[in-house]
């Protein structure tokens, strides 16, 4: 589904990423792991086609597709899907209006129909219930004034709104106390399929303990540096990063 | 991508014949341009109005000579040759096309956007249509159904031959001929507009805004309003229309009066959508308007505008509140893209007890555009217990427009309450990327931050009008974002 090679990325002339290379198929979970700044969330941004990051070299495939050919939103409509780590407040738009905007505009690109305001409005009812969003928040505007955990949970609730083939989820436990972290690993888990693919991306073994993944990757100074299963996640948390970066 | 404003407005008033659009209605009457007390006499007798009248307008002539055009706002544009204008205008002639296929299809398309039906887009376009449009039928019918009530909905001139009582009475009370520069023009020159009264303990049952609308014809350059609640009334007025207003006339200047009796409420809602003007900031409409009304004790006289047009914008809807517990509200969404200015706000002068005000100002400013908030709150020695909110927010799109906010307060009452907030922000990267990554095109994403943005004032003004004022946005800032 998604295939990274070789991937050099710079930020104001800083090269970050230095070489990465990845492969996710579908059905598979994949968490990345690594110190801060060796390039996690640089990564997730470069996946969604954040505009201050320059691909210096490599390529990135999804679905046959030439990722980094495509605008932000086609990415989007094509079935990549970010989690962000700091959601952002739109004032004065409601959860609801903006979802329904979103789906429509997925659906054009699909060439379905828009959906009609029930069977929509049924959706947004499924699909809460998984995140245990309250009803309220649907309504009120994006993300304005929701604490932390609420946050995050909306953005899975997003996801399972949008139904990506791609899910990134970028730092989704930070800020999230043990019950919110259960409930957000509760709605990926749902929403797991042989036809979808999630990438995590953490600092902590924590998140992993209830997402479980097939493939744990480290990222260090811009390269994957060592891949296993899960049992690597808990041999990091023990042992920190350290023997990684003397191991190299 | 080009709106309306860009190309065939651009192409319509460049139109030379257009320029010589003024004909009155008789043929031979063409009056030449400049303004002089014959010019008053002459349009006083072609509208056969009553000496009472005419007095008016040549004590108006006589105030408007001493005065200067006002310098004071934040707008910067050459100042019309006012010995240059004819003043008699009679019925305002549109263009006509002849059929419906001449019609540039970016205008249509900008009228399909805003959901204006094809009837409606037919007439607006002044499209000499075959089949019978029912405006005048439908008009009657209203009209009727207001009579029952009791309740006035006329022109300006047929007011003043109808209803001499009572726009004597009224005319020139809230906005005097002294006022301003612009106000003493327009009450020596108005050419027509619109009259209402509501009769005691009335609720007018409709928006008249339908009504409004399928009469809209031609309202002239200087327009003159005059609305009267009676004790303990309700009407909800609209003004102005979605659609583009193509116009030749380069000045504006109307006047709008609002009476509130006890206890009685007005809503004043505006669209104004005037030719603002091409991208290099040639042409557009030059808005002077004075708005004002007053409030009798419990009265409310709300008004709520959102203005996307016009090259140049001076506007201050302003209410007295005279009568103790009486409110006033503004609501205010001003939008400036390419060259356009504009200097609006509005003035809440509290003199009766207990009065209270509030104040919403959402500025948008795109393009090289110049966006200014002025406003003033005004609490007098007797008005004990005032209470005013403002809040003051401009948005900025781009790096070369500008938003500029003056708020003026004098209070002279020490148990009155103020608050002023205001913020400035541009309209985020990181809120466009949001939308984008979940799928939605920059223009989209736009048009949704900006409308949750207004969605204060857009709240206010009646459902129908709001969906049409909510494109409209979108509409005006096309292209903004590069």
């Amino acid at each position: 589904m998604l295939k990274i090679t070789d991937l050099h990325v710079s930020i104001n002339g800083t090269e970050i990423l230095k070489g990465l290379t990845l492969e996710i198929k579908a059905g598979e979970v994949h968490a990345i792991m690594g110190p801060n700044g060796a390039g996690k969330s640089t990564l997730a941004s470069v996946l969604a086609g954040k505009e201050d990051y320059e691909v210096t070299s490599g390529t990135i495939t999804f679905e046959g597709q030439d990722l980094l050919e495509m605008s932000i939103e086609e990415r989007a409509r094509e079935g990549v899907f970010l989690a962000f780590q700091y959601p952002v407040e739109i004032p004065g738009v409601s959860n609801v209006n903006f979802l329904k905007t979103a789906i429509n505009e997925i659906r054009e690109h699909k060439g379905l129909p828009a959906l009609s305001a029930k069977d929509f409005l049924t959706l947004v009812k499924e699909k809460s219930a998984l995140v245990a969003l309250d009803a309220s928040l649907a309504s009120r505007a994006v993300n304005e004034g929701f604490s932390g955990g609420e946050k995050k949970r909306n953005e899975i609730f997003q996801m399972a709104m949008l139904e990506p083939k791609l899910a990134v989820l970028d730092e989704t436990d930070s800020g999230l106390d043990i019950d919110a972290l259960r409930i957000v690993a509760g709605g990926v888990n749902a929403l797991k399929s042989k036809e979808n693919a999630t990438l995590v991306i953490t600092h902590y073994q924590r998140l992993l303990d209830y997402i479980i993944p097939d493939f744990v990757h480290v990222l260090y100074d811009g390269k994957i540096v060592k891949t296993g299963g899960k049992e690597l996640a808990l041999e990091l948390e023990e042992k920190g990063y350290d023997w990684i970066k003397t191991a190299e | 991508m080009a709106g309306y404003t860009e190309n065939e407005l651009a192409k319509d008033l460049a139109d030379k014949e257009y320029q010589y659009g003024f004909i009155s209605d008789i043929d031979s009457d063409v009056v030449p341009a400049g303004l002089t007390e014959q010019i008053i006499h002459l349009i006083s007798s072609k509208k056969n109005e009553p000496s009472w009248m005419l007095d008016y307008r040549l004590k108006a002539f006589e105030v408007w000579k001493t005065m200067k055009e006002p310098d004071w706002a934040h707008v910067n544009y050459k100042k019309p040759d006012f010995q240059a204008i004819s003043y008699y205008a009679a019925p305002k002639q549109t263009k006509k096309y002849e059929s419906w296929d001449d019609v540039d299809p970016e205008m249509k398309e900008t009228m399909s956007k805003l959901g204006i039906s094809l009837e409606e887009q037919q007439r607006l376009t002044g499209v000499a249509v075959d089949f019978v449009m029912d405006s005048v039928s439908v008009g009657t019918s209203f009209k009727a159904k207001l009579a029952e009530l009791g309740i006035i909905f006329c022109s300006f001139s047929e007011a003043v031959q109808e209803h001499p009582d009572l726009v004597k009475q009224y005319l020139g009370t809230v906005v005097p001929i002294t006022d301003n520069f612009y106000a003493a023009l327009n009450s020596a020159v108005f050419s027509d507009g619109s009259f209402c009264y509501i009769p005691k303990g009335v609720r007018c049952p409709m928006e008249l805004s339908t009504y409004f609308r399928i009469n809209a014809g031609g309202t002239g350059q200087f327009e003159r309003t005059l609305v009267i609640a009676d004790e303990s009334s309700y009407v909800s007025y609209l003004e102005g229309c979605t659609a583009p207003q193509r116009d030749e006339n380069q000045l504006h200047a109307a006047v709008v009066e609002l009476i509130a009796l006890n206890n009685a409420e007005i809503k004043y809602s505006t669209v104004q959508n005037w030719y603002p003007g091409d991208k290099e900031g040639k042409g557009g409409v030059f808005n002077f308007v004075t708005k004002r009304g007053l409030c009798e004790a419990h009265a409310k006289i709300s008004w709520t505008q959102v203005e996307t047009g016009s090259a140049v914008t001076w506007k201050y809807p302003s209410c007295i509140l005279k009568g103790d517990y009486s409110v006033g509200e503004f609501f205010s969404v001003a939008v400036t893209n390419n060259y356009q200015q504009a200097d609006t706000g509005t003035k809440m002068i509290h003199l009766g007890k207990h009065t209270k005000s509030t104040i919403i100002s959402k500025g948008i400013s795109a393009g090289h555009s110049q966006n200014s908030y002025r406003g003033l709150v005004q609490i007098h020695k007797q008005a004990d217990h005032a209470r005013n909110f403002s809040q003051c927010d401009s948005l900025l799109m781009g790096s070369v427009s500008g938003a500029h906010t003056f708020p003026y307060i004098e209070c002279k009452n020490a148990s009155a309450q103020i608050e002023h907030e205001a913020t400035t922000s541009k309209i985020g990267e990181d809120q466009l990327f949001y939308c984008q990554q979940r799928g939605i095109s920059e223009e989209k994403a736009i048009s949704l931050i900006v409308n949750g943005y207004c969605k204060e004032v857009l709240n206010q003004l009646p459902m129908e009008f709001a969906v049409e004022a909510q494109k409209l946005l979108s509409i005006s800032l096309e292209g903004s974002v590069g």
